[in-house]
């Protein structure tokens, strides 16, 4: 029995990861008014850059340097995802584009650069098959070096790759960020009310594209986890499924507060994996209960604007774009 | 002595409109400066210039004897300028003290703590009184002024601009304020006060420095100057404008106002116990500075203003019936057959849809007559076509949306909607703003002619030279409250110019 | 001094438009489309070096190559069409109903549940008729549930419609589960043999009975918002929500009476896709249809007319894209890679429909600054 526990929450760690990332990322670029509804197609892309850059190294060389394999790929989800947000943020802000509008094409055009690379990658060298990039997953998935040793602990927390604990340090660097540091305080006051954070002399546009950019490539990652980690380096298509979009559930869910995401990522990569656990399910009722993030996160948005709780709400000024002489 | 700050020959247009012409002004070190004018003056334009926001046409600034250019608000806090909005810039679900630091580059390490603590001895300096980690969504009015007070005092700021800051405070509140300010002063602060209270005037600043219409009319010392003095500096002379005016026929009561309150969402009152009567065939005018409450009057009547007590009867002209309109919709005053028109003063954004054309605008009154489920676009079509050729309204066709229209054509278009309904209530907010000459005058006609026809003008103005003649008598606003209602045809600018700057008001408070 | 250092104005200087000529606004856009699809060929030669021109023909031999590929072009626009026009009142009125893709789910359900549940029962002219009525009550309370929050408390119907999408997902693979327990997730053709529920062949053609619906609809929803007093409230309310008020619009009621028309017409469009296109249900019936149709009518102004051209544009897009694809041994997601770029283009290009950029030359600042060094 507490095999199986610990086997679930193992399970539902792994599930998490990407959607802490996602969730993480969409907070911050939230915090400064952003809604980017374009962050499952940025994760795709974050994803896909990794496995290209993963791919032409190990093309490259006889021996693969473990360093190596490792940081190409992440420097490639990170410039790729990176990108691909500031394509939202050049036209969002600068461009003062609707959000929403911006963010559904970004998610069509980043999960058709997902697909397409993942699918014609190796036609392009003129090789067959499917990606598979074992080498490099393999890397990705080094757990800790002591975590056998500590028994069932070690196996149920500390057997993951190094993106897992990335992902939960940078939840916990992105709350401090947003709330022990000056610059943390000024981008919240860039979500909440431009116009005075613009009095109070605060390069508003900049705020808003350094966030943007900023959650963008920390969104990647979770794409990068996914293929690396989960999939051990090999890439189907559409494999990553509808996640960004719950990334996006997770973030309301959170309250707009990166160190609850943490847990309601781990709660929601559960929600996604328990009918598995659950014993003498039909595959119906498995699917029901998969429903239930979903319905949670509706509930819980519900719940928020029926209480007005101030500290509760999405940023004041989430979907709007800034112009100073509006008047 | 080199002044604090000094303006040269300011000039700033928007479009067409002059905002600033010409102004020039200074102040020096531990001196109070009142900047005083009606609405329109160009005052809050002026101190936008100063603290950033804008950039002037034309004209020099100099602080401390250099001459600068202010290109962002951050600039200005370089330049050691504070200015306290009317409406304040503040975070609402920040603490006073987050927003006391907010955009603040200090090499030091980040210490919220720290912070509170340096608020907390600005506090004690100047005799503040607040909770530097309380929300400011918690905070009262006269809270949240205190904490943009404090935010400009810790930025280091010697020049102090205060936007109408007695606006939204209780006397007791006022009077304290006073006191920071005169401590402030006394500590080398150089400060502007922004204001169109006389008696705050005369009782706190060292000198006044009065604008009218976006130009600067003069500076005078507060000890050797009079209430009258100021006052006719700020409305200017009486101007001969010739608007014709009948005397009242058969008047009779048509909208009986009694004691009628009304709170905005944070407790303010806007009405305060307003009583006034509306009679038929006659043009009573409202004066008052801008934002005495003349705004939530008007749509208190027209349904859109929620009110805590008092009642609002019509007097039906046919059936002599008596009906309360108060918390009644917009539609059902309609639907008991009261003709109701109100002009409002935001004409693109309440009165008219910008992005529509003159047509689909004039069925916004009337497209749901018939039981049809379709539009019925001939009778507005008519009367697009009878308004632009009788008042003269300049437009390509009556298919052009009318935000491309000018000011006083879009006016036209809206005034001659409403009166087209021949209503028994007309009130207008605003109407000749921004128009020229020739339009104003198309617009008193078209009031003038609704009077002759039994109705009851409703005229909210800010010229006191139009409200004298074309009145048959002015209500004064002043803070919500009816401060007097005069005869148009024997008063004076004086007499209506004191009653709106709270002339009485303050008489009130002195008693209570 | 610090302050001393940034001595210059603004080099570039944004004002709003007041207005600007309708043929202007019109230039702007079409060179947007132009220089997009010069971009997309650049990217298009890049990887695979063919001639642009080849690969534009290529496209439209995807389109209209043959009769077959006429015909599920104008069937993919027709359904693209259907919630194109289902968005639009929403949006018009400024509500972000990005649930599309759920209640076209929702109303597709309910048509495949009256085929397979009462198949066998009613001849098929009633069963269509109990399939429309199902698909369009199903569509519209998936609409009316985020409408009624955000009358209510305001809710944010942005996050709302698009969880609600999900749950329709889950509610069909939940149906599916239930009628095929087998676990395969795939439903099969329903009454494959009776063809009952399915819609009638016109001319030997099975999507011409789509077609002339979706033509009907964007009709009626041209006339419902141009001349129908619905129409026109929501045209009021989307502009200036004070101005409504002024009028005595009730603005709630008339959120959740357009949310339920959207509804509703997103549950026929799911319609169409059961019983006219697919005979089948799967999780990915919408096929991202609710989401492209936010951008074609958007793309549109929202103009049900102009609608079938954009939706068209996008259509012709993924099925040319899909074409270079084959011949040219690509993936298919070229084609959203391609879309994306246009969409970019045209949603950037309102930037300059709507704003004036003022270039500003230094010289005004270096006489200033001349002024200031003698003044030292």
């Amino acid at each position: 029995m507490i095999g199986t526990i610990a086997s679930f929450i193992t399970a539902a760690i792994i599930q998490g990861i990407p959607l802490l990332y996602g969730a993480v990322g969409e907070i911050i670029t939230e915090k400064s008014g952003n809604l980017n509804l374009g962050i499952p197609g940025i994760m795709y892309v974050g994803g896909i850059s990794g496995i290209i850059g993963g791919y032409l190294y190990e093309r490259s060389t006889e021996n693969p340097a473990a360093i190596l394999c490792i940081l190409i790929p992440f420097l490639s989800t990170i410039i790729g995802a990176g990108l691909m947000a500031l394509i939202y943020s050049f036209l969002t802000i600068t461009l003062r584009a609707n959000q929403n509008v911006t963010g559904l094409a970004l998610t069509t055009f980043g999960v058709g650069i997902g697909n397409f690379y993942g699918g014609s990658l190796l036609s392009f060298f003129g090789e067959g098959g499917s990606i598979s990039l074992l080498t490099t997953g393999t890397f990705y998935k080094t757990p800790l070096p002591f975590a056998d040793k500590l028994g069932l602990f070690g196996k149920t927390f500390l057997s993951f790759g190094f993106l897992t604990y990335l992902a939960v340090i940078t939840a916990i660097l992105a709350s401090w960020f947003l709330n022990r540091t000056r610059a943390g305080l000024n981008l919240r006051a860039v979500g909440e009310n431009p116009a005075t954070a613009d009095a109070a002399g605060i390069n508003v546009t900049k705020y808003k594209y350094l966030s943007t950019v900023i959650g963008g490539a920390v969104a990647g990652l979770g794409g990068l986890y996914f293929v690396m980690d989960y999939t051990s380096g090999a890439w189907t298509n559409d494999g990553f499924g509808d996640r960004g979009w719950l990334a996006i559930a997770i973030v309301i869910f959170a309250l707009w507060k990166p160190a609850s995401a943490i847990f309601s990522s781990f709660i929601f990569g559960g929600l996604y994996i328990i009918c598995t656990y659950i014993p003498n399910l039909t595959n119906s009722t498995r699917e029901l209960i998969k429903m239930l993030p979903y319905v949670v996160t509706i509930i819980v948005l519900v719940f928020i604007s029926a209480r007005k709780k101030r500290e509760h709400q999405p940023p004041a000024h989430l979907g709007q774009s800034y112009f100073r002489e509006e008047r | 002595m080199t002044s604090a700050i000094e303006l040269k020959g300011i000039t700033k247009r928007f479009g067409a409109v002059v905002a600033n012409r010409n102004v020039s002004l200074s102040v020096n070190r531990g001196e109070i400066l009142s900047l005083l004018g009606e609405n329109g003056s160009g005052k809050t334009t002026l101190m936008n210039i100063i603290s950033g926001i804008y950039h002037p046409d034309e004209g020099q600034i100099f602080i401390g004897g250099n001459e600068v250019r202010i290109n962002s608000p951050h600039e200005a806090f370089e330049y050691k300028i504070g200015m306290i909005h009317q409406h304040f810039k503040l975070v609402d679900i920040f603490t006073a003290a987050q927003n006391v630091i907010l955009g603040l580059d200090e090499k030091s390490k980040f210490d919220i703590k720290t912070a509170t603590k340096k608020v907390a001895e600005i506090c004690e300096k100047y005799g503040f009184n607040i909770d530097p980690s309380k929300k400011i969504y918690e905070m009262s009015v006269s809270e949240k002024q205190t904490v943009e007070i404090i935010k400009v005092l810790y930025r280091g700021a010697d020049i102090l601009i205060l936007d109408e800051p007695t606006a939204v405070l209780t006397p007791q509140e006022t009077t304290s304020l006073f006191d920071i300010l005169r401590r402030m002063r006394d500590d080398g602060k150089a400060i502007i006060i922004i204001t169109h209270k006389l008696h705050e005037v005369l009782e706190l600043s060292d000198r006044v420095s009065v604008l009218r219409k976006g130009e600067y009319v003069g500076t005078v010392d507060t000890a050797s100057t009079t209430e009258s003095e100021l006052t006719e500096m700020m409305v200017g002379k009486k101007i001969e404008l010739n608007i014709e005016r009948d005397m009242p026929a058969n008047s009779q009561p048509r909208l009986a106002v009694s004691h009628i309150n009304c709170m905005s969402r944070d407790g303010i009152k806007l009405l305060d116990d307003v009583s006034f009567t509306a009679y038929s065939g006659e043009i009573l005018g409202i004066a008052g500075i801008a934002g005495s409450g003349q705004r939530e009057l008007l749509e208190a009547i027209a349904g859109l203003q929620h009110l805590e007590s008092g009642e609002i009867i019509y007097n039906d002209p046919k059936s002599g019936a008596s009906e309360d309109l108060r918390d009644k919709s917009p539609l059902q005053i309609r639907e008991m057959g009261v003709r109701l028109s109100f002009v409002p003063e935001d004409r693109l954004g309440m009165g008219l849809v910008g992005n529509m054309d003159i047509v689909d605008n004039m069925m916004l009154r009337s497209y749901r007559s018939g039981k049809s489920a379709f539009l019925e676009k001939r009778k507005p079509k008519n009367l697009a076509d009878e308004i632009v050729a009788q008042l003269e309204v300049v437009t390509p066709s009556v298919t052009t949306p009318v935000r491309r229209l000018s000011g006083g054509n879009v006016q036209k278009v809206l005034v001659g909607r409403e009166i087209s309904s021949s209503p028994t209530v007309l009130m207008a907010a605003y109407p000749v703003r921004g128009l020229d000459i020739n339009s104003s005058y198309t617009i008193y006609n078209l009031l003038n002619a609704q009077k002759k026809n039994g109705s009851s003008v409703i005229y909210v103005g800010e010229d006191l030279d139009v409200l004298i003649e074309l009145c048959d008598r002015i209500l004064v606003i002043g803070g919500g409250r009816v401060t007097g209602i005069v005869d148009g045809r024997n008063t004076t600018k004086e007499e209506i110019g004191l009653l709106m700057t709270g002339k009485e008001r303050s008489e009130d408070n002195g008693g209570e | 001094m610090a302050a001393n250092k940034k001595k210059h104005e603004p080099f570039i200087h944004i004002t709003k438009r007041d207005a600007i000529v309708w043929w202007k606004a019109w230039l702007i856009r079409i060179a947007a489309v132009i220089i997009a699809l010069l971009v997309c060929a650049i990217v298009v030669v890049a990887l695979t070096g063919y001639n642009p021109i080849k690969v534009y023909a290529s496209m439209i031999d995807g389109t209209f190559g043959s009769s077959r590929k006429v015909w599920n072009t104008l069937q993919s626009t027709a359904i693209l069409l259907c919630i194109s026009l289902a968005v639009t009142p929403a949006f018009k009125m400024k509500f972000w109903n990005i649930g599309a893709e759920g209640q076209v789910l929702m109303g597709a359900l309910a048509s495949a549940a009256c085929m397979f549940y009462a198949g066998d029962r009613f001849p098929t002219p009633i069963l269509i008729l109990i399939m429309a009525i199902a698909s369009i009550v199903s569509g519209m309370i998936w609409a009316l549930i985020p409408a009624f929050f955000k009358a209510k408390w305001n809710t944010n119907e942005t996050l709302f419609t698009l969880m609600m999408n999900y749950v329709a997902i889950q509610f069909v693979s939940f149906a599916i589960m239930v009628w095929v327990p087998n676990g395969s997730m795939t439903m099969g053709v329903i009454n494959r043999a009776s063809k009952i529920g399915w819609f009638p062949e016109i001319f030997g053609q099975k999507y011409l009975f789509n077609i002339i619906i979706v033509v009907l609809l964007t009709v009626a929803m041209f006339v419902y918002l141009k001349f129908s007093k619905h129409g026109y409230e929501i045209a009021v309310v989307g502009e200036s929500e004070n101005t409504a008020r002024y009028i005595g619009i009730n603005v709630k009621h008339v959120i959740i009476r357009t949310m339920m028309f959207s509804g509703a017409l997103c549950g026929v469009a799911g319609l169409l896709l059961v019983a006219g296109t697919n005979h089948t249900i799967t999780t990915s019936t919408a096929g991202g249809n609710g989401f492209t149709a936010i951008m074609v009518s958007w793309l549109a102004k929202f103009n049900p007319i102009i609608m079938m051209l954009t939706s068209f544009l996008i259509v012709f897009l993924q099925r040319g894209a899909g074409q270079i694809a084959t011949t040219l041994r690509l993936n298919q997601s070229i084609s959203d890679i391609l879309t994306g770029i246009i969409l970019f283009f045209i949603i950037g290009c309102e930037f300059f429909v709507n704003y004036k950029i003022n270039f500003s030359f230094g010289k005004k600042i270096t006489e200033a600054e001349k002024i200031e060094e003698a003044a030292k």
